[in-house]
C-alpha cells in the first residue's frame, strides 16, 4: 500500500488503536474492564458533546428560519450558550412538590438517562468501533428503549399534578403506538441482512457496486421502511410534530411540569441522546452507518461519515420542526395505526417479493409500484374519510 | 398526494433560512444596543418644556396657565403658579412655573398636553431611556430636568419646530411691526405738537 | 354535542357527590398559560381527554375604565379608548369618535374620512396577521409563522408610528376627523407596504394552506352554527365564518365605505379553519380598500373647523355609534347630560360577546381543541375586561 493510504487507514483506526495502547499499561485481567469503562466514558463524553452542540445548532437553526438570529452574545455566534444554560439549570432551586412521591420522582430522571444511554452499546461508530458486538443488537436497541416509556410514566405519575398526569397518559400512549411501526419497518432490513448484528448489517452495507454503494435506502422497500422509520423515531422522541406530551400551549410542559433545574435539564438531556441514538439506529440499518456514500470517497475516516449522516439527520429534525404544527392525540394515534401500521405490513411483503425476484430491472418496478400505490391510496381513502379538503369561498352578494 | 402541504411548507421554511444569510429582507432583526433604528420624527415618548435662548429660567415659554394640567387625562402634572411676573419672548409680563411636576410613571404619552398649549411651551421628547431604581421620585421630573433649549426640540422634530419657529417668528414680526407703527405714529404726533407749541410762546412774547 | 344530552351536563363545577364522579377530572387552565391570550382563566371538567363542562372566567384585566370615563372629558377619554382591544387602538378611537360625533352633530371632512379608512384597514391588516400568527402558535408550529407574520406587522406599525407619534397607543382621532395630517413620504411608503403585502400572504399560503395536520387540527372543529351565532349576538370574521352575512361596513355604510369595492367572504362551516380562512381573505380585501383609498384622497382640512378642543359640551342626549372593528361590532353608548363629562359611557366589547359560546364550542372536544378554538374567537382581554 502506498503511504498516503496506509496513513489513511491509520487515522481510520486511530481511536481502536489509542485504546489499544492504552489498555496495554493494565495488566491482561483487567483489560475487558478497562476496555469497558474506557468506551463507556468515550460515549458519554462525545454525546453528551454533541448534544450541547445540537441544542445551540437547533437554536440557531430555528432562529434563522424565524428571520432572526439565534443566540448570539455569549461566545462568537453564541457557541458557548449551552454552557451557560448548564449554569443556569443547575443553579436553579430544586423544587419538589409537597405531595408528590419523592423517591420516584427522584428516580425518573436518572432512570431516563441511564436507559437513553444504554443504546449506544450496538452502534458501529466506525470501522471496528462498536463497544459491544452482541448477536442481538437491534433487539436489545429495542428492548433498552422502552425503558424510556417507564420513566416518563414514573414522572408524570408522581408529580401528583393534573397536568402530568395528562402529559404522562398521552406520552404512554404515544411512544407505546409508534413502538409497532418502528420495529416493523427495521424488520425489513433483518429480513435482508439474515442477522440481527448491527455489525454485521453495516458491513453488508460496505460494499460497492461500481460507485454506488448496497445501502439499504436506496432499495424502494428500503426507502419506505426509512421513512416510516424516521416518522416513528419522530413520535418516539416526542419531537415536534409529536411533542404533544409536553405540548407547551396547552398543558404546560406536560409530564416534567413539577421538574424543575437540574431535573429538568436531564429529562432534556434524555430526549435528545434518545433522538441521536434513534438516528443512530436508523444509520445503521438504513444508511450504510459509516460507509462512504461514493466508492471513490473512501478514504475519509468512517468515524466522520457516521457523524455526518447523524448531523445531516438531526439538521432534517430541526428542519420539520421549525415548520409543522403539532399533531393532537387521536390524530397521532391515527396516523400510527391507520396509515402507518399497515404501510410496515406492505413494506414487508415488497421486501419479500424482492428477495425471491432475480435481480434486474422488473424487480424495481413490481416492488416500487409496491410501496408507491398504496400509499397512495391509503392516504386517500383516510382523507376521504376524514372529508378532509381544500375548500373555496363565496362571497356576499 | 398525501403529505403535498407538509412538503410545501417545509420548502417555504428552508427559503427562509437560506434567504437569512442573503438577503436583508429575511432576517429583520436589529442589534439592539449596538445598533439602533433610526428615530422615525413623530415619535412621542414623554413631555419636556421648552425654552429659548440659553438661560431656562428666564427663556422658558411656560406661562403656568395651568391649562395642560387640567386637561391631563390621568393627572400627572402639578403646577404652582409664582407670585412674581417676567416678560416673555414676545415682550409682555406673564407668570411663570414656580413648581412644574411631571410624573412619568402616570403620564401616559398621549400628547394632549402639547395639543391645548397655547404658547408652544411644552413638547413631546424621543428619550425613552428614563428607567430608574429609584423608586420614590426619580420617575418625578421637575422643573429644571424637563427643561430643554429650542435647539434640542429642532433636533429632534425638524419639521414640527421650524413650523412652530416660523410661527412664533411670524407673530414677533407682527408685534414689531405693529410697535413700529405705533412709535412712528407716536413719533409724528409729538412731531406735530412740537412744531404747534414753539409757535405759541413766539406769538405770546411778541405781543 | 349540546349541554342538554351530555350525560355530565347537570354536574355543578365543583362535584362532590353522583354517579360517575371520580373519573371526571377538574382543571384549571390559566389564568397564568402560555396561550390564553391574556389572563383569562377556563375551569374546565373533563372526561378522560373529553370536556364535559367549561366556564370561562375573567375580570383580571378590569381597569375601570367606563368608571373613568365618567369623571374625564370627552376628549380624555380618547387616549383610553387606545388601551381597550390595545391590538387595533385605531379602530377603537374611530368607534369612540363615530360616537361623540353623532351625539353632537359634527361633520367630518374629506380628507379626514379617507384617513380614517386608510388607518382603520392597516389596522385590520395588522390584526388579522397578529391573529393567525398566534392560531398557529397555540398549535405548536413553534413560532415560524408568528415570526413571519409579525414581520409584515411591524412594518405596519412603522408607518402608525411616522403618522401619530406612538406604535400602538396612537389616540389619532378626534371629534370631527383626525389629529394631525400625514407626513411627507407617508403615502408612497403607505403604497410600497401595501403593495408588497400580497406577497406576504401568498408565502403565507403556500406555508399554511393545504398543510395536512393543520386543516386536521381545525376542520370540524368548534362548530358554530349559523342560528347560535345569530342568537348569540356573535359579529365579525366570527359570524361570517358560519354563513351569516353582516358586515356593519356595508349594512350602515358608515364613513365612505360605499364608496369603495371590496366583497366580504363567508364561509359555510362555521369552524376554526373557517374563522382561519375568511381573516385571510378578508385581508386581501382590505388591501384593495386601501389601495383604492390611497388613490383617491383629495385635499383639503382634516378637521372640522367648528369643532373644540377644550371645552366640548354636547347638548344632552344619547348616541351609539359602532363600526366593523377587526373583532366584531365594536360600539360605544354615550349619554350626555349637557356637561363636559358624559354621564353614562358603554362599550360593547366584541371579543366579550363573542366569548358567550366557548362552551357550547368545546363541549366534547379534547383539551387540544380548546386552545385552538378560543385562538380562533380572536379574543384581546383588554376589551373584555375593559
Amino acid at each position: 500500500m502506498t503511504h498516503l493510504a496506509l496513513l489513511m487507514q491509520q487515522l481510520d483506526q486511530i481511536f481502536v488503536l489509542a485504546a489499544h495502547w492504552l489498555l496495554s499499561y493494565l495488566p491482561t485481567a483487567l483489560q475487558p474492564l478497562g476496555s469497558a469503562i474506557l468506551s463507556v466514558t468515550a460515549i458519554i463524553l462525545v454525546f453528551a458533546t454533541l448534544f450541547a452542540l445540537v441544542t445551540w445548532m437547533e437554536r440557531k437553526g430555528l432562529g434563522r428560519m424565524q428571520n432572526r438570529y439565534g443566540p448570539n452574545r455569549v461566545g462568537l455566534w453564541g457557541i458557548f450558550q449551552p454552557i451557560a444554560d448548564g449554569v443556569k439549570s443547575l443553579t436553579k432551586e430544586d423544587i419538589v412538590p409537597f405531595t408528590a412521591d419523592h423517591a420516584v420522582h427522584y428516580m425518573a430522571p436518572v432512570l431516563i438517562v441511564a436507559a437513553s444511554f444504554l443504546g449506544y452499546a450496538v452502534l458501529p461508530m466506525g470501522r471496528n468501533m462498536v463497544m459491544v458486538d452482541l448477536n442481538a443488537g437491534v433487539l436489545f436497541f429495542f428492548a433498552v428503549g422502552s425503558l424510556m416509556e417507564l420513566a416518563v410514566f414514573m414522572a408524570g405519575w408522581s408529580s401528583r399534578s393534573k397536568y402530568s398526569l395528562l402529559g404522562a397518559m398521552r406520552a404512554i400512549a404515544q411512544m407505546i403506538s409508534y413502538e409497532v411501526p418502528l420495529v416493523l419497518a427495521s424488520i425489513v432490513v433483518l429480513m435482508q441482512a439474515g442477522s440481527l448484528s448491527t455489525v454485521a448489517i453495516v458491513n453488508m452495507q460496505a460494499v460497492y457496486s461500481g460507485i454506488w454503494p448496497h445501502w439499504f435506502v436506496l432499495t424502494p422497500w428500503g426507502f419506505a421502511g426509512f421513512v416510516l422509520f424516521m416518522i416513528a423515531a419522530t413520535a418516539e422522541s416526542n419531537r415536534s410534530p409529536f411533542d404533544l406530551p409536553e405540548g407547551e400551549s396547552e398543558i404546560v410542559a406536560g409530564y416534567f411540569t413539577e421538574y424543575s433545574g437540574f431535573k429538568f435539564a436531564l429529562f432534556f438531556l434524555a430526549e435528545y441522546i434518545g433522538m441521536f441514538a434513534t438516528s443512530g439506529l436508523a444509520i445503521t440499518l438504513f444508511l450504510g452507518g459509516w460507509s462512504a456514500p461514493f466508492s471513490f470517497l473512501t478514504w475519509v475516516p468512517s468515524y466522520l461519515w457516521f457523524f455526518a449522516k447523524l448531523l445531516t439527520l438531526i439538521a432534517a429534525f430541526i428542519w420539520v420542526r421549525g415548520t409543522l404544527p403539532r399533531l393532537r392525540m387521536d390524530q397521532l394515534m391515527n396516523l400510527a395505526w391507520q396509515f402507518m401500521l399497515p404501510m410496515a405490513l406492505l413494506n414487508l411483503l415488497t421486501a419479500g417479493v424482492w428477495h425471491l425476484m432475480p435481480a434486474g430491472p422488473l424487480r424495481w418496478l413490481v416492488c416500487s409500484i409496491m410501496v408507491v400505490v398504496p400509499c397512495i391510496l391509503l392516504g386517500r381513502g383516510l382523507k376521504h374519510k376524514k372529508k378532509l379538503q381544500v375548500r373555496t369561498y363565496h362571497f356576499s352578494q | 398526494m398525501v403529505g403535498e402541504g407538509i412538503l410545501k411548507g417545509l420548502a417555504e421554511t428552508a427559503r427562509n433560512f437560506f434567504g437569512s444569510y442573503v438577503s436583508k429582507d429575511r432576517l429583520t432583526t436589529v442589534q439592539y444596543p449596538e445598533q439602533r433604528e433610526p428615530q422615525i420624527e413623530a415619535t412621542r415618548d414623554f413631555p419636556f418644556l421648552v425654552y429659548d435662548g440659553a438661560d431656562w429660567q428666564q427663556g422658558l415659554r411656560c406661562v403656568a396657565c395651568q391649562i395642560c394640567e387640567k386637561e391631563c387625562p390621568p393627572k400627572c402634572i402639578f403646577i404652582e403658579k409664582s407670585k412674581d411676573k417676567k416678560p416673555d419672548a414676545f415682550g409682555k409680563s406673564q407668570f411663570y412655573p414656580a413648581i412644574f411636576n411631571i410624573d412619568i410613571s402616570v403620564c401616559m404619552s398621549c400628547q394632549i398636553c402639547v395639543e391645548v398649549c397655547p404658547f408652544d411651551a411644552i413638547k413631546m421628547d424621543v428619550d425613552y431611556h428614563q428607567s430608574t431604581d429609584d423608586r420614590f421620585g426619580g420617575l418625578l421630573f421637575n422643573k429644571q430636568r424637563l427643561a430643554k433649549s429650542n435647539e434640542y426640540y429642532n433636533a429632534i422634530h425638524p419639521t414640527e419646530a421650524a413650523a412652530v419657529d416660523a410661527q412664533r417668528a411670524e407673530e414677533l414680526a407682527k408685534l414689531e411691526a405693529k410697535a413700529k407703527a405705533a412709535a412712528e405714529a407716536k413719533a409724528a404726533a409729538e412731531a406735530t405738537l412740537a412744531q404747534k407749541a414753539p409757535a405759541q410762546p413766539a406769538a405770546g412774547e411778541q405781543q | 354535542m349540546s349541554t342538554a344530552t351530555h350525560p355530565a351536563a347537570h354536574f355543578e363545577l365543583e362535584p362532590r357527590t353522583g354517579p360517575g364522579i371520580e373519573q371526571l377530572l377538574e382543571i384549571s387552565m390559566g389564568p397564568q398559560h402560555p396561550s390564553t391570550h391574556g389572563v383569562f382563566r377556563m375551569n374546565v371538567v373533563l372526561d378522560g381527554e373529553r370536556v364535559v363542562r367549561l366556564k370561562p372566567v375573567f375580570g383580571y384585566l378590569h381597569r375601570n375604565h367606563e368608571k373613568i370615563a365618567e369623571s374625564e372629558t370627552y376628549l380624555g377619554s380618547m387616549p383610553y379608548t387606545d388601551r381597550l382591544d390595545y391590538i387595533c387602538p385605531l379602530t377603537n378611537n374611530w368607534a369612540y369618535a363615530l360616537a361623540v360625533e353623532k351625539l353632537a352633530g359634527i361633520q367630518v371632512p374629506e380628507r379626514a374620512e379617507y384617513l380614517r379608512v386608510i388607518t382603520g384597514e392597516l389596522t385590520r391588516l395588522q390584526n388579522h396577521a397578529c391573529l393567525i400568527g398566534f392560531l398557529m402558535q397555540d398549535m405548536g408550529a413553534s413560532g415560524t409563522p408568528l415570526m413571519y407574520a409579525f414581520r409584515q406587522r411591524e412594518i405596519i406599525l412603522d408607518l402608525f408610528e411616522a403618522l401619530t407619534g406612538a406604535r400602538m397607543m396612537c389616540n389619532y382621532m378626534r371629534f370631527g376627523g383626525c389629529r394631525v395630517d400625514l407626513p411627507a413620504g407617508w403615502l408612497d411608503q403607505a403604497k410600497r407596504v401595501v403593495a408588497d403585502f400580497p406577497r406576504f400572504m401568498d408565502e403565507y399560503e403556500r406555508l399554511l394552506v393545504s398543510n395536512e395536520i393543520l386543516m386536521d387540527r381545525t376542520q370540524d372543529v368548534g362548530v358554530l352554527s349559523k342560528e347560535l351565532a345569530v342568537s348569540a349576538g356573535i359579529s365579525g370574521p366570527m359570524a361570517r365564518a358560519s354563513g351569516v352575512d353582516y358586515d356593519i361596513r356595508k349594512v350602515d355604510r358608515y364613513s365612505i365605505y360605499d364608496r369603495f369595492n371590496f366583497r366580504v367572504p363567508l364561509g359555510s362551516h362555521g369552524d376554526v379553519y373557517d374563522r382561519f380562512m375568511v381573516r385571510i381573505l378578508e385581508m386581501r380585501e382590505s388591501v384593495g380598500i386601501l389601495q383604492q383609498a390611497m388613490r383617491d384622497i383629495p385635499e383639503g382640512p382634516i378637521v372640522d373647523p367648528k369643532t373644540k378642543i377644550r371645552g366640548f359640551r354636547p347638548k344632552p342626549g344619547e348616541a351609539y355609534g359602532r363600526i366593523e372593528a377587526p373583532k366584531g361590532e365594536l360600539g360605544f353608548y354615550l349619554v350626555s347630560d349637557g356637561s363636559p363629562n358624559p354621564y353614562r359611557y358603554r362599550v360593547r366589547p366584541p371579543s366579550l360577546v363573542n366569548l358567550t359560546v366557548l362552551e357550547d364550542l368545546c363541549l366534547g372536544r379534547n383539551v387540544a381543541d380548546i386552545v385552538v378554538i378560543l385562538g380562533s374567537i380572536d379574543i384581546v382581554l383588554g376589551e373584555v375586561d375593559r
